[in-house]
């Protein structure tokens, strides 16, 4: 019979929990062994919350390729100019020293679950017992109609941070006097949902004082949009004129674009653009299809634990999981990833199990001190994570207000990293 | 469901309780206790602390001219407004309300003292007869922490486990920038803070949805592991 860790162990309660024997593992090795694949806000913050809480009883490695993680929220600031890219960029370094976190710089490139072992671009192959994937997000192919990654730099999507957040910004201080920015937006579901309309506000921010004469087109398949009626408002009152949103009423789902001629072509017509930022349709990070716990596009979870409807003993966190109705953002792979760590954890150790508790809250910046936020709790259900409550700021908030919102999401900031990276 | 309960608990503090007041405006007596800081009258201007004309309906910290704690227009800019139940709130336990506020005050226990300021305060406001009033007596409960609560020996292990939700915008080293820090507090403080937010008389929307649905058990967990925190 499978250990219960899925059932609610109230506080009182708690202490049976620990009476259920720890999952039986594979023989020849000491410490329970736990792979993390993926270094974001879902992985960074499950490595470190499995090797704090364990107190080494755990053998925690993380598989992140990149040295340096730019992350993905907060970029859209740097583009305004309100962040620098250090100021989003975080290294390895504590989780290893630290926390004694084996951390590895590779590509995870096969997962065989049969034998439970993971390997990697460079040949060395990691055995577990427990397996968690947080790889992000990619991008569909052939989403966008003349598309693709090997036009990523003629058309970036900036949509995972580092070098394509550099090369947007870029591009934009370069425009030509009364030139086009252009974004094509994805289709739902995608990471950040608000990110896309926080993005053209940072970008008109920008164009007002440098480029006043600029103009952004937004094409859009969707015909409506998160925190619609706050952007709305803020781009009438900060960038009159400036913004051009097409929704899918209006043909902005029929797109294609040419990388080499600079053109987007919305419901049958041409537009010459200076800057054309495409950001396709996503689905999971390619490690979860090769391990192959996805089910079309995106890996399906069971709410209580993170863990797959295909493996156990392989868990997916963040953007690449579809598990009901948090959004896909930092914030929710972080909550997502200390239920996650506490149920591991439990399972290899007979540790308490505490039941799931997520939330959720999403900050955007319209123009300077004018910040906004959505935010809901949700619960685990048998069938998914279920919505409890919520809020989102209202339009005509005054100006101290939606300035305390923008510290406040400062502060957030601050503390979400050193929730990551320690 | 929230929604519905914060409205139903505002409006018995209206109506059954009426909320504030003896007949003819209150007690000035108990007016002494504040008057080494605030004025109130034709003639009141601000002094350590603002005057008190005109303060029911006012939002906090909004007082033009006089230099209030970050924490005071914090809790303004998030949409603190002075009425009869914040009022008696603030006026029970200042800090608990408004943590970092610089009213040096410990608070009034007593109910009928509260209710008796209360009413005489009133008597400054614009519109006193918009303004509830009833028998101290019948003064409405429902933000007193009942002493069972404050009384929970919270699991340290179980807060450890919840605080994960907290410190995602908390820092767990203290630091303070746009959000305030939350460690090393007393635990009654915590514990009555965390009420308030339940309660929905604190304001901040993310802080009152998250409160709203942690037991009493669970306030009394997070209260002991912040206050352990190292």
């Amino acid at each position: 019979m499978k250990l219960n860790r899925r059932t609610f162990i109230g506080a009182s309660a708690a202490a049976a929990a620990s009476l259920h024997a720890p999952t039986v593992l594979a023989e020849g090795h000491g410490k329970p062994r736990v792979v993390v694949i993926g270094g974001g806000a879902g992985g960074a913050t499950a490595a470190r919350y499995l090797a704090k809480d364990s107190q080494g009883q755990l053998d925690v490695t993380l598989v992140e390729p990149s040295r340096t993680y730019v992350s993905c929220f907060f970029s859209n600031l740097y583009l305004g100019g309100f962040k620098d890219i250090e100021d989003i960029s975080h290294t390895y370094g504590t989780l290893a020293a630290k926390y004694g976190i084996n951390v590895v710089h590779d590509w995870a490139v096969d997962v065989d679950r049969e034998s439970k072992v993971v390997t990697l671009a460079g040949g060395a192959r990691l055995p577990y017992d427990k397996l968690i994937l947080s790889p992000g997000i990619d991008f569909v192919e052939d989403a966008v109609d003349g598309w693709s990654i090997a036009s990523q730099n003629a058309m970036p999507h900036a949509y995972k941070g580092g070098s394509q957040t550099e090369l947007l910004k870029a591009q934009v201080m370069a425009m030509p006097e009364g030139g086009t920015f252009a974004m094509v937006a994805p289709p739902n579901p995608y990471r950040c949902p608000p990110g896309p309309y926080e993005r053209v506000s940072m970008v008109a921010h920008v164009l007002k004082t440098t480029n006043p004469t600029a103009k952004i087109i937004v094409a859009d398949p969707k015909e409506k949009f998160s925190k619609q009626a706050l952007f709305e408002e803020g781009w009438g009152k900060h960038y009159s004129g400036m913004i051009d949103w097409i929704g899918a009423d209006f043909g902005g789902g029929v797109v294609s674009v040419d990388p080499s001629a600079m053109t987007l072509t919305i419901d049958g017509e041409e537009t010459k653009v200076d800057v054309c930022n495409v950001i396709p349709a996503m689905k999971a990070g390619r490690i979860a299809e090769l391990a192959g716990v996805t089910d079309g596009n995106w890996a399906p979870v069971n709410a209580a634990d993170m863990s797959t409807k295909a493996d156990d003993d392989v868990y997916v966190l963040g953007d690449a999981s579809r598990q009901g109705d948090m959004p896909k953002s930092g914030f929710s792979a972080n909550a997502q990833a200390k239920v996650c760590a506490n149920a591991v954890r439990g399972a290899l150790t007979g540790s308490k199990v505490f039941p799931a508790k997520f939330s959720n809250t999403c900050w955007s910046l319209i123009a300077k001190d004018d910040g906004v936020k959505v935010g809901a709790t949700y619960e685990a259900t048998e069938e998914k994570i279920a919505k409890v409550d919520g809020f989102i700021s209202a339009t005509g908030e005054d100006r101290a207000l939606r300035k305390t919102t923008y510290e406040e999401s400062e502060g957030w900031y601050a503390g979400m990293t050193t929730d990551m990276f320690g | 469901m929230r929604a519905a309960s914060t409205a139903s608990l505002v409006a018995a503090a209206w109506l059954a309780a009426g909320a504030v007041g003896a007949a003819e405006g209150g007690d000035a007596s108990v007016f002494a206790r504040c008057a080494g800081c605030h004025e109130v009258g034709p003639a009141a201007k601000d002094r350590i602390g603002p005057h008190l004309n005109g303060l029911f309906g006012r939002r906090a910290g909004a007082h033009a001219g006089f230099a209030y704690s970050e924490s005071m227009q914090r809790a303004g800019n998030d949409g603190l407004i002075w009425t009869a139940a914040t009022l008696d709130a603030y006026i029970e336990n200042p800090r608990a309300l408004v943590s970092k506020t610089r009213m040096s005050f410990r608070g009034l226990a007593s109910a009928q003292d509260r209710a008796d300021l209360l009413a005489y305060l009133r008597r400054f406001s614009d519109d006193p007869s918009d303004l509830p009033e009833a028998e101290p007596t019948a003064r409405g409960v429902d933000h007193d922490i009942d002493p069972s609560i404050l009384a929970l020996r919270g699991d340290p292990e179980y807060g450890e486990y919840l605080s994960a939700e907290c410190v995602t915008c908390h820092r767990v080293d203290g630091g303070d920038t746009g959000i305030p820090s939350i460690t090393r507090w007393p635990t009654e403080d915590f514990v009555v803070a965390m009420q308030a937010y339940k309660r929905a008389l604190r304001p901040h929307p993310v802080m009152q949805m998250l409160a709203g649905r942690l037991s009493d058990e669970e306030i009394a967990a997070l209260a002991a592991y912040f206050h352990e925190i190292k």
